[in-house]
């Protein structure tokens, strides 16, 4: 990928001339050389802003995770420090491990439909005549720009077991059992739904970058592996994918970082439910705070997700950084 | 990268590239239908009378078209209110995010200084927050702050949200600008701010569109915070979370849910349409070059 890089003029090589405005053009040249205290000045609110927002409720976390934290002590604040023992409870309670099993399989699934899908809706989209490509284009944009929360009203909706228009097409195809079939009854249904949702809602952001990526690779190498005799399967593996190899990686490492924090539409339609079956680690750490005033065990919960995560994080930060050796 | 030969093979690739068109264009159709597929049920059910609607054989196309849903749900309490919120914590944050982002962008794009390296590392591991899991912390330090129940903490907290993405794609925009157009116009007497503005800041306007409607994108639809931070002064609660309400609130009044849906939807889409290709072209500069 061709990261456009910063130009290197020697800022002392360039012509001065005494300005118009009348200060003293030396002040000026001094400071955009070596900074001089305006580039702090200029990002100060951004650090200010991560800062406060962000390192220090990160910090709060981490400490809750450490204290004995319920409803006595977000009220009376006389908090105790644990150790270890909210991890302990946390690690030795078979639930929460069922909860890890699942939050895994659910971003496995996700991640794989999501990124075959996305990539062949973009190789789609590259073979088709401009008409068409607008269409397409148009309508993932449109499936994108969908309000989570709208989207998951929306499939609820489309799923309802007395009026969904599901049951009622899979019924007209002969599927008589799913007459009236109540989706969010059943564990895997429910569970089946939510990874739709999440594919339906993510493949329109992974097509259309893949799409993106693979306009920048040059339609003469493709020429030249046909005219060598190779089949389409053979291009795209031995040239194409190479070539947007890095965008690739990209997308995966944010789509596992995404699905790994698909809370909103799991809150919103099932609540975790029925019984634990669509509780994933997000949801398994607002339920266990907020619901059961444990905010200690909570936050226990939330740091794991981070720890978790951040071997991702890692993966994505070296990705970007092999992109950007001018950073 | 070297293919094997296989000479001979060119006027058969003819023909089926030929009949190749076909699949593609059924897969082209059946990308476009499933992608608008829920959009279009949301929008028509909302237009349905409600025995169209709670009749087991569905209308594809309603028969008599209704606005008897979207009155229920405008008239809805609160509707106006939790309306004004949403776009003032969006607007807000949005603002809020392109000012901030911009100055940092400024700094790092056209200046040198230590701990820049630092810097853009932070916004790249902050970018990548985990936010989902910092509900707990920050409803604490909300609460002992006295900022619960307020749509500022809602506004600064999308505020943070979009900062590192904003900062991120402003400059890579910003990079992609030389620095030598600015130079020229101060030589011709500008001050360095005066450069900036009127020479690189229009230069800038797709990277600036690209992420306010990221910021817009994000905002409109927080749901987590502005469940979670809003609890008792129900007044100042958000679209996102009143739509999420709504089913508890009116039974099983599906055509007002889908009319609220809409309504709720409505902007986002007609502004993601309108700016697609600054999506993408913003996308591609700034969230995947970097």
């Amino acid at each position: 990928m061709s990261a456009v890089r910063e130009r290197a003029v020697p800022r002392s090589a360039r012509p001065h001339r005494p300005r118009a405005d009348g200060r003293p053009p030396a002040a000026r040249r001094a400071a955009r050389e070596r900074g001089g205290p305006w580039p702090y000045l200029l990002v100060a609110p951004a650090v200010l802003g991560m800062l406060y927002l962000l390192v220090y409720p990160l910090a709060r976390a981490v400490l809750i995770s450490f204290q004995d934290f319920r409803l006595r002590q977000l009220i009376m604040g006389d908090a105790e420090f644990v150790g270890f023992a909210n991890y302990r409870t946390l690690l030795t309670d078979p639930r929460f491990w069922t909860v890890v099993r699942r939050t895994f399989l659910f971003m496995a699934v996700n991640v794989v439909l999501i990124m075959v899908i996305g990539l062949l809706v973009a190789l789609m989209t590259q073979r088709l005549g401009r008409l068409w490509r607008v269409a397409v284009l148009s309508s993932l944009v449109l499936a994108w720009a969908m309000p989570v929360v709208a989207a998951t009203t929306v499939f609820q909706w489309l799923f309802h077991s007395e009026f969904g228009v599901v049951n009622w097409a899979l019924t007209s195809l002969g599927f008589g059992s799913f007459e009236r079939y109540p989706w969010f009854a059943h564990g895997t249904a429910a569970f089946a739904i939510l990874v739709l949702l999440v594919v339906w809602q993510s493949v329109p952001f992974a097509a259309i970058t893949l799409y993106s990526a693979l306009t920048t690779v040059p339609a003469e190498l493709h020429e030249s592996a046909r005219i060598d005799g190779a089949g389409a399967f053979r291009v795209l593996r031995s040239v194409t994918l190479p070539m947007i190899r890095p965008i690739v990686m990209l997308v995966l490492c944010l789509e596992v970082i995404w699905t790994f924090k698909a809370f909103v539409q799991i809150w919103v339609m099932t609540r975790g439910g029925p019984g634990d079956a669509t509780t994933i680690l997000p949801v398994y750490a607002v339920q266990t705070a907020l619901s059961s005033q444990r905010y200690d065990l909570g936050s226990a919960a939330s740091m794991v997700t981070v720890i978790l995560m951040s071997g991702v994080l890692a993966l994505y930060l070296r990705q970007m950084f092999r992109q950007e050796d001018e950073l | 990268m070297s293919a094997v030969g296989r000479p001979g093979a060119a006027p058969r690739r003819e023909a089926t590239r030929r009949l190749r068109r076909l699949p593609l264009h059924a897969g082209a159709a059946l990308t476009v239908a499933i992608c608008l597929f829920p959009v279009y049920w949301m929008v028509t059910t909302a237009f349905k009378p409600s025995r169209d609607i709670q009749s087991t054989d569905p209308q594809f196309l309603p028969r008599t078209w209704t606005l008897e849903h979207f009155r229920t749900a405008v008239q809805a309490d609160g509707f106006a209110q939790f309306w004004r919120n949403s776009l003032l914590v969006t607007a807000g944050a949005v603002l809020l995010s392109l000012v901030v982002a911009l100055a940092a962008a400024f700094a790092v794009a056209r200046m040198r200084w230590r701990g820049r390296r630092q810097f853009v590392l932070a916004v790249f591991i902050a970018q990548m927050a985990p936010w989902e899991s910092l509900i707990i912390p920050i409803y604490i330090i909300a609460r002992d702050t006295g900022m619960l129940d307020r749509l500022l903490t809602l506004t600064l907290v999308y505020f943070m949200i979009t900062l590192p993405f904003t900062v991120i794609v402003l400059r890579g925009f910003m990079t992609t600008i030389p620095p030598e157009l600015e130079e020229a116009a101060q030589v011709d007497g500008c001050n360095r701010f005066q450069a900036f503005r009127r020479i690189a800041f229009p230069l800038l306007a797709p990277g600036l569109m690209a992420t306010s409607l990221f910021g817009f994108i994000t905002a409109w639809n927080e749901f987590a915070y502005a469940n979670f931070l809003i609890i008792k002064n129900q007044d100042q609660r958000t679209l996102p979370v009143w739509l999420s309400s709504f089913q508890d609130t009116f039974g099983t009044d599906w055509g007002a849910t889908m009319a609220a849906s809409t309504l709720f939807a409505l902007p986002a889409l007609v502004i993601f349409l309108a700016l697609q290709r600054h999506v993408t072209s913003g996308l591609a500069s700034g969230a995947v070059k970097g």
